[in-house]
């Protein structure tokens, strides 16, 4: 997904998958020693490891475990999600385990911008909100979940809710300009300009116009 | 909307352009970077067939898998050697400048950068690590990035980014006995909260924070991001005009200094700076603080009781409830006396020089307890020289302190060190987090160096200050 030009991502549907709690920070995500690697391949396996395997490799509760959510591709989370190490392998294990979009009440905004690097939705809603999300989707495992991002909403059941992307986020996805690489290049004139529009930034620095 | 603060002006002063998101295209003036977070964004500019276009304003250093005891190639651990020998071939292919161990200027990205004047005021600053936030204690603009971001910032010298709030926090007064720049973090993101900087920049003042030299004002600016916020800074001024030029950069060309002078004293924030929130804190009725949970903002003065989890926010009772669980502590006791089994004195947060000479100076004539595993990683090599030359050393090995070579450790368990089943550590580090030092059973209490040492030499959470009115006598 990191390669090519970005894809438009209006909105993102599939079954749901809870993770409940706040401040669940990136080492819980994927904890630093899975990070000792030079590609983000095969980091799916590794989300949320220590709440989902005990010292010897047995499966604990945790909603990644279970039969029910294995095709989800829409993480519903609470308060603060993210928080911690700016690891974009937190987002790439999520993606890589199935992960499309993710619904919370907030998120830290390191993680979401790592989110949106990805193509990947972080889209909120109020607490109370958040918690019926997750209680509908332990009920009903196979119910889809749309996650509109151009008109701000979350579809589950009968059930519709105002939700909140951050407008850049909202516009980078609708309008598929999320891959900002691209974009940022074919300013390279302008950038090399400001360059040397900053005091501190030597001649030497800048390398010859190409 | 903040007006006149460092933080517009810098912002001002590196817009390239407003992207068709509506982000700010922004320029950055020194890019770092270190083996974890860049090699996949390396990958991705050769799969794009891009190269590194601002090679000279990007540095590159290894830090988080480093082995501090034994540096020896190949690392004993093969996947460290592997993401060395990747760096290694990145750095060397693009031309960018890299603080090997061989160079004796390798060490954490987050203190080699100040230490060599390669962070200044007014700058924008970049790195794929969230407690690049530091760098702002010079009144640089600098935070963390993910790594599709330093793919974007390798690729064309800039990042997209949103514009966020300035909130000013002010810490008056004198800091009492014991009490340092660490406990002062703690407080804030007590107070605020570990998401209350979400959207904002900070920017700390007041006497408290002025009268702190630049080590205690980056232990303050790295832990931004423990508070939710991306960035933090302190306006620059004449502590912060000593130290640069003293270092590297300035060293032989006091022309470039006196010139830079200028621009960085324009960059302050005006006396009638306009800000989106203003907090204040009496520092003087800060006290040493631990932590007796799993989040940074779970912290208390060492003479509190563990608070009821009922009178916390709402939205944070629940996590209150699991950390107690988790670190076995019940509301209403203190966390004086709270055994440990691993003392750690490390980390970007607070691993240097004057760190290592406060810790010093309380251990001489002290010895760790015999049920205490307890080391000190020097930030950087040149820390580490600098305190051998002063014989630093000396006093930690006497008292039984592991003395090792620099590093991020046992901050976060990428190398050997770590901790084991669930040791209880004292550590100086930046977050206590369930797993973070390695062992996901492991109990971490967050505290300042001093309050380590203590820690170390009593076997338990010790207020240092009582610790010294027993030595003196």
């Amino acid at each position: 997904m990191s390669d090519g030009p970005a894809e438009i991502v209006t909105s993102v549907s599939g079954t749901g998958v809870p993770v409940r709690g706040n401040d669940i920070d990136t080492d819980q995500v994927i904890p630093a020693r899975f990070m000792k690697v030079v590609t983000f391949e095969g980091l799916g396996e590794f989300a949320f490891f220590d709440l989902r395997f005990d010292d010897d490799d047995n499966e604990k509760d945790h909603p990644f475990n279970e039969p029910q959510f294995q095709a989800a591709n829409v993480l519903a989370v609470n308060n603060n999600f993210g928080c911690g190490s700016s690891r974009e392998h937190a987002p790439q294990a999520l993606m890589r385990w199935g992960i499309d979009a993710i619904v919370g009440e907030s998120f830290a905004e390191i993680f979401a911008g790592n989110c949106l690097a990805l193509g990947i939705p972080t889209v909120t809603v109020s607490p109370e909100e958040a918690q019926a999300l997750q209680d509908f989707i332990d009920e009903n495992p196979d119910a889809e979940i749309d996650v509109d991002v151009e008109n701000e909403t979350v579809t589950y059941g009968e059930t519709v809710v105002e939700a909140t992307a951050d407008d850049a986020q909202r516009k980078a996805l609708v309008e598929g300009v999320w891959d900002t690489t691209a974009l940022m290049k074919a300013n390279a004139e302008t950038v090399r300009e400001k360059a040397q529009s900053l005091p501190y930034v030597r001649d030497s620095e800048i390398p010859a116009d190409d | 909307m903040s007006k006149g603060t460092l933080y517009d002006k810098v912002w001002d002063r590196h817009t390239v352009t407003t992207l068709p998101t509506g982000q700010t295209q922004l320029f950055v003036g020194l890019h770092l970077i270190h083996e974890v977070t860049s090699p996949q964004a390396f990958g991705m500019l050769e799969e794009r067939d891009l190269d590194v276009a601002y090679p000279k304003l990007t540095h590159a250093t290894v830090d988080h898998i480093v082995p501090t005891a034994d540096q020896s190639r190949p690392y004993g651990d093969d996947a460290a050697e592997t993401m060395m020998a990747e760096l290694e071939e990145n750095v060397r292919d693009s031309g960018i400048v890299f603080d090997d161990p061989n160079t004796g200027n390798q060490g954490i990205v987050h203190v080699i950068g100040p230490e060599q004047g390669i962070t200044q005021p007014g700058m924008t600053i970049v790195c794929g690590d969230s407690h690049t936030s530091t760098h702002g204690a010079f009144g640089a603009l600098a935070f963390g990035i993910g790594t599709s971001q330093i793919r974007d910032v390798l690729a064309t010298g800039t990042i997209a980014m949103e514009k966020q709030k300035v909130r000013k926090i002010e810490v008056t007064g004198e800091l009492g006995e014991g009490v340092t720049a660490k406990d002062i973090i703690l407080t804030i993101i007590r107070k605020l909260g570990t998401d209350g900087g979400v959207g904002y920049v900070y920017e700390y003042a007041g006497e408290a924070i002025e009268n702190l030299g630049m080590e205690g004002r980056m232990s303050i600016c790295n832990m931004s991001i423990e508070g939710g916020a991306r960035a933090g800074y302190v306006n620059p001024d004449e502590t912060t005009y000593e130290w640069l030029e003293e270092t590297d950069a300035f060293n032989d060309e006091p022309e470039r200094f006196a010139e830079l002078k200028e621009y960085w004293e324009s960059i302050r924030s005006d006396d009638d700076a306009e800000y989106d929130d203003v907090v204040t804190i009496d520092g003087s009725e800060i006290e040493p603080v631990v932590t007796w949970g799993t989040t940074p903002g779970q912290g208390i003065g060492i003479s509190e009781p563990i608070p009821e989890p009922e009178s916390l926010p709402a939205d944070k009772q629940e996590t209150a409830r699991g950390s107690m669980e988790h670190m076995r502590v019940e509301p209403g006791e203190s966390m004086e006396g709270y055994p440990i089994d691993v003392a750690f004195l490390g980390s970007c947060t607070n691993a240097r020089l004057p760190d290592l000479r406060a810790a010093a100076e309380l251990v001489e004539g002290r010895e760790v307890d015999p049920s205490v595993r307890a080391m000190v990683v020097p930030g950087s090599q040149r820390v580490k020289a600098a305190a051998e030359e002063e014989g630093l050393d000396e006093i930690f090995k006497e008292a039984g302190f592991d003395w090792r070579g620099a590093g991020c450790s046992m901050c976060l368990g990428m190398n050997e060190d770590q901790l084991e089943g669930d040791e209880a550590c004292a550590s100086s580090s930046n977050r206590n987090f369930v797993g973070r030092q390695g062992s996901k059973d492991g109990r971490t209490v967050l505290m300042s160096p001093i309050m380590v040492v203590a820690a170390a030499v009593t076997g338990e959470v010790t207020d240092v200050r009582d610790l010294e009115e027993v030595v003196t006598v």
